[in-house]
């Protein structure tokens, strides 16, 4: 796929702005593949392509912010949540390599180790667990960042998918018009009269857990909110000049919609898109904590609550409560960093 | 107006008979019921007996149509586990949460118009700024987490309050109830307090927007002129401007109000309807979870048509574009 295709020919194409856009799309191609190739179990160049995936995602995010970043970083709490916003997702990415034991490898846990507060060591003395153990003598510290990689996972590839789904609905919904569209907004609008949890509840309750059901169900709650932003946006952009000028040079309506409309209605979906990252975790979490989440093989940060809720009464908090704080520091670092990429991304507020 | 609610009857019927298929076959697909309700070592006719008995040799199909059939005589299956009707099971611990998110919504004006009021007064100030933000905290913390930390401090720690459970109850109007007592009231705080947190936040930025928006107009003003002080003008001018919007808004939060009990009650062990669902989910109770889920839906489209109904009635150009089409 070389570049001079993907760039509109109407615009004045500007050499530095194509050279981002390049390397943006390298950076993209780099993420998916990396990401590929780490949930898809096999066990080939795990380390390397976590790296690469690192790289790819702080190369897309510094291509957003691209000039607008002394407007992103206006305060201190942009630089705080940042900041543990990447360190959370470092944590999550390389979460095999740091953490101090495998929890799911079974010849690792030892029994003996259950439910110790945290600091104490194990029984040969052999490490130390900072943050105590579980009921199964698994150290909570290695829960958590496994339990982390599993939250933003589910979460973000949901959040990705639903928006595809959306933005696929929204765009054909506004440019197709009358009855297609009537038919689509009252599938949207039905759907968003119910709370995303109850629906979410509702399709888990018939699915029962399991990671690619949870990641369908989050799917499917998500996806009519995309449509409905993605619809409107698409209808007022429809009618800017732009779009009669492409139509004027006879383009086919696939290069107006995918060159020209859809680049257009992305920056709003960006904003959107971190947010709901924040409130899928949250949701995944919930039913997770209800146990029609994810399977206990694979815990979330939700799951590793729900296990260590039981002991919380006998005063043993640091089963369920580490694991709570991992998820409020995610929650609230993406809620946050949403917050500024709201007020450095949309133009409406611009004074 | 009579043609409007027609249509919108003739899609609540739309909606509830594709519901009705999407759950009956979706919960069709979970697990098999005959392994809980009989041991699997049991004889092979003894299985073939339950079997018969509940009616699971038929095909699909029949099944369906049967489920159908009863539904609309207002009998949605017998509980496996509790051995009652589903309806009558989901009715009787329904008080509950009724009272529970009413609760909830008293403490989120509670909290949130005085917090709201305040912001907006001090808009500019770090007072309105640390409510806002405190706000954003109301948004994203998970409900559990929220009901957890409640538990750690108010009942483990201090042990002020209790964790879990109703407390004692009362008939009241034939409905068991447990806010009239003392000790029932005591067993509320923690999980109303939990299931108004989110509101309270919404209603905060409601009552934010209001406070701004009224403090501009002509009538405080004219108060200020009078020589009024600031305390009552808050309290009696804005604050009789601004309810109005937040009692319609937390009206139609009622509803999300009973979806989000599901969580809360789970962790205080809330004997309501939430609870009820999740344990049937758990122990793969099919006609609970088919009772549930079909009543909410119920419940939420007449709270839908009870909303529009009513916008229409307040807004004259939904009106116009309703009778038109």
């Amino acid at each position: 796929m070389s570049v001079s295709e993907q760039s509109p020919p109407v615009a004045p194409v500007a050499a530095p702005r194509d050279r981002w856009r390049t390397i943006n799309l390298v950076a993209g191609l780099a993420v998916i593949a990396t990401l590929g190739i780490l949930l898809s179990g096999q066990s080939i160049a795990q380390f390397p392509a976590r790296v690469i995936l690192l790289i790819g995602l702080v190369v897309l995010a510094a291509g957003l912010l691209r000039g607008r970043a002394h407007k992103f970083f206006s305060g201190p709490s942009a630089y705080f949540a940042t900041a543990s916003l990447l360190l959370l997702i470092v944590l999550a990415i390389f979460a095999t390599e740091l953490s101090p034991q495998n929890p799911y490898d079974l010849r690792q846990l030892d029994i003996m180790d259950g439910r110790l507060p945290p600091g104490s060591t194990t029984f040969d003395g052999a490490m130390t667990f900072h943050l105590g153990t579980d009921e199964q003598g698994r150290d909570i510290l290695s829960g958590i960042l496994y339990g982390l990689r599993v939250s933003l996972s589910v979460s973000i590839f949901a959040t990705l998918a639903a928006m595809v789904i959306g933005v696929v609905v929204g765009i054909y919904a506004a440019w197709a018009g009358g009855r297609i569209e009537s038919i689509l907004m009252r599938i949207v609008d039905f759907q968003l009269s119910f709370p995303s949890i109850l629906v979410a509840l509702m399709l888990m309750a018939a699915f029962g857990r399991g990671l690619d059901k949870i990641v369908i169900a989050l799917i499917i709650v998500q996806w009519a909110y995309y449509a409905r932003t993605v619809r409107g946006t698409a209808l007022s952009e429809a009618r800017k000049e732009y779009i009669d000028a492409a139509r004027g040079l006879g383009l086919p309506a696939y290069r107006i919609v995918f060159g020209h409309l859809l680049p257009n209605c992305i920056p709003p979906l960006i904003v959107i898109s971190t947010v709901q990252v924040a409130n899928t975790i949250v949701l995944e979490s919930s039913l997770s904590f209800l146990g029609v989440g994810v399977p206990i093989t694979q815990p979330s940060l939700g799951l590793l609550i729900a296990n260590g809720y039981g002991y919380m009464l006998s005063g043993q908090y640091w089963m369920s409560m580490y694991p709570g704080v991992a998820l409020l520091a995610i929650v609230a670092s993406i809620n946050m960093v949403g917050d500024r990429l709201r007020d450095t991304l949309n133009p409406r507020l611009q004074k | 107006m009579l043609v409007f609610l027609l249509r919108r009857l003739t899609q609540s019927v739309f909606v509830l008979i594709a519901m009705m298929v999407v759950v009956f076959f979706g919960v069709f697909m979970i697990g098999n019921p005959v392994d809980i309700l009989i041991s699997p070592d049991a004889p092979p006719a003894e299985i073939e007996a339950t079997m018969a008995r509940f009616g699971f040799d038929q095909p699909v199909h029949i099944q369906f149509l049967k489920f159908v059939g009863n539904a609309l005589q207002g009998d949605l299956g017998r509980s496996f586990v509790h051995g009652e009707s589903a309806v009558s099971l989901i009715l009787s611990y329904m008080p509950a949460t009724l009272e529970l998110a009413m609760l909830g919504l008293i403490f989120s004006v509670a909290i949130g118009v005085p917090l709201g009021v305040y912001a907006g007064y001090k808009a500019d100030r770090w007072q309105g700024r640390a409510i806002m933000t405190g706000s954003i905290f109301g948004f994203s913390l998970p409900n559990f987490w929220v009901g957890m930390l409640l538990i750690l401090i108010f009942a483990v720690e201090l042990q002020w309050l209790p964790s879990t459970g109703r407390g004692e109850a009362v008939e009241v109007l034939g409905l068991r109830l447990s806010i009239f007592t003392a000790d029932g009231f005591q067993h509320m705080i923690l999980p109303a307090l939990t299931l108004a947190l989110y509101k309270a936040s919404l209603v905060t930025r409601l009552a934010r927007a209001g406070t701004q928006e009224a403090l501009m107009q002509d009538y405080v003003k004219f108060a200020r002129a009078k020589g009024l002080s600031e305390t009552r003008i808050l309290m009696v001018h804005v604050l009789k401007n601004i309810m109005i919007p937040i009692i319609t808004v937390l009206g139609l939060e009622l509803g999300s109000m009973i979806a989000f009990a599901v969580v809360t009650e789970t962790v205080f062990a809330w004997p309501g309807m939430g609870k009820l669902l999740i344990d049937s989910i758990l122990t793969l109770d099919r006609p609970v979870i088919v009772a549930y889920l079909m009543m909410t839906v119920v419940i939420f489209i007449v709270i839908n048509l009870i909303v529009d109904v009513v916008y229409t009635l307040l807004d004259p150009r939904v009106r116009v574009k309703g009778s038109a089409a």
